[in-house]
């Protein structure tokens, strides 16, 4: 049971982080329609979360909610991917870092949909229409910026250098992924991530983008050790519970 | 007051009087999100699912429909949220589509003629709710809430809404 839970929270963290750093943008975009857009692709990503935590919160018991789970945990506690907190960077950055994570999302949906847990079968049924969206326009951006003018191209090239190496925790499993792997309450992730190779690949292709050549990649998130960057996120979005305990609208 | 007694046909008829907050001159009949109405002698249950995961309507919609069947005399209405099978535009009604319409959003295509997920893909041909023409574009596929798309007709210059197909 400990371990559905915290490959639950797993989900609900990335999504809910994302959310939180996507939501920085909120009256900052480039232009009122990609605003929009990125604040449309915050509240999807903000419903899984709610969805996650809900399902987390009847597992857990003992008066848990999504609004204790997410507003109550220390950093420590978060096991969200390392990818989700890092900062927005310029707008290349933020494109880059959702596409990485639409492309995990889409493909490891896709295979949820089949796993022997229903409720976390039937929350990627129904986010799996949503990520599509995400992938799709965050894929054209990246084609668009990358292969788009000299600074475009430069930026990406940038953002591509700071985010690299935090794409390849999403499989690196945790012991707990590995115990639901093992017992075959979720699929194993190994196709998942040549498959994800390959779409990643693609997708930098057709953007003039070049992979960088190290092979190392950074892990903890999912376990709880994060970069310098979640601890100010949580202590902005967890201010007002922390400030007046049990406060409500 | 109409009291309405364990009829379940009276009591989805009932429920086509709560509308969506966001496009208020949809029910949530013709949205196609109440799944079942079960009807006991200690409870009634309805099952409601979201359009949009994040949809912001959906607790409003939750207290909408138990003051509207607490009027009608039903004292414990329990209210279940479902994710699966996922809502999808099919399940709107042709009522609520030609309703849509009237009101200036362009209402959803079939499902099965686009779900065209390539990149930069010829926009889907949506006629324009106020001039029919079918010469319009998208701006956006993202609009002001979470359903919709941004369109313009190129001929009649009019912004419009399109409740994208979902």
């Amino acid at each position: 049971m400990k371990e559905i839970i915290s490959y639950t929270l797993y989900l609900a963290d990335t999504n809910l982080i994302l959310s939180q750093r996507n939501g920085e943008w909120c009256g900052h975009g480039p232009i009122l329609e990609q605003d929009i857009a990125m604040t449309n692709i915050t509240l999807d990503l903000l419903g899984q979360a709610r969805n996650f935590y809900q399902y987390a919160a009847t597992l857990i018991g003992n008066g848990a909610t999504e609004d204790s789970l997410a507003y109550l945990r220390t950093e420590r506690e978060f096991k969200n991917c390392l990818l989700a907190e890092q900062p927005n960077g310029d707008w290349g950055q933020t494109i880059l870092r959702q596409f990485f994570i639409s492309q995990y999302q889409f493909l490891l949906y896709n295979s949820l949909i089949n796993c022997k847990d229903e409720q976390l079968s039937a929350i990627a049924e129904k986010g799996l229409k949503e990520v599509t969206y995400h992938l799709r326009w965050s894929s054209e951006w990246v084609i668009r910026l990358g292969d788009g003018t000299e600074e475009s191209h430069r930026r990406m090239t940038n953002a591509l250098e700071a985010l690299w190496t935090y794409t390849g925790e999403f499989f690196i499993p945790a012991a707990y992924e590995q115990f639901l792997i093992d017992n075959g309450t979720i699929p194993s992730q190994d196709e998942l991530k040549l498959t994800y190779q390959e779409n990643i690949n693609s997708i930098l292709k057709r953007a003039n983008l070049n992979p960088p050549s190290g092979s190392f990649m950074q892990k903890g998130g999912k376990t709880g050790i994060h970069t310098e960057h979640l601890g100010p996120l949580l202590a902005e979005l967890q201010y007002m519970q922390r400030t007046y305990p049990g406060a409500e609208w | 007051m109409e009291i309405i007694n364990n009829d379940t046909a009276l009591i989805w008829k009932a429920l086509e009087e709560v509308k969506d907050p966001e496009v208020p001159v949809l029910s949530i009949i013709d949205l196609g999100i109440v799944r079942n109405v079960v009807v006991s002698d200690e409870e009634l249950i309805v099952t409601i699912t979201p359009t949009y995961t994040g949809c912001p309507a959906m607790d409003m919609i939750a207290t909408d429909i138990k003051l509207l069947l607490a009027g009608r005399g039903f004292k414990k209405v329990t209210i279940q949220n479902i994710l699966s099978p996922a809502w999808t535009t099919d399940w709107m009604s042709e009522e609520g589509k030609q309703k849509l319409k009237e009101y200036g959003i362009a209402p959803p295509q079939p499902r099965q003629q686009i779900c065209n997920n390539d990149l930069f893909a010829p926009n889907e041909a949506i006629p324009c709710p106020r001039c029919n023409s079918y010469h319009t574009r998208r701006i956006s596929e993202f609009g002001s809430t979470a359903c919709k798309a941004l369109y313009q007709c190129n001929d009649c210059k009019e912004p419009f809404d399109y409740f994208k197909c979902h």
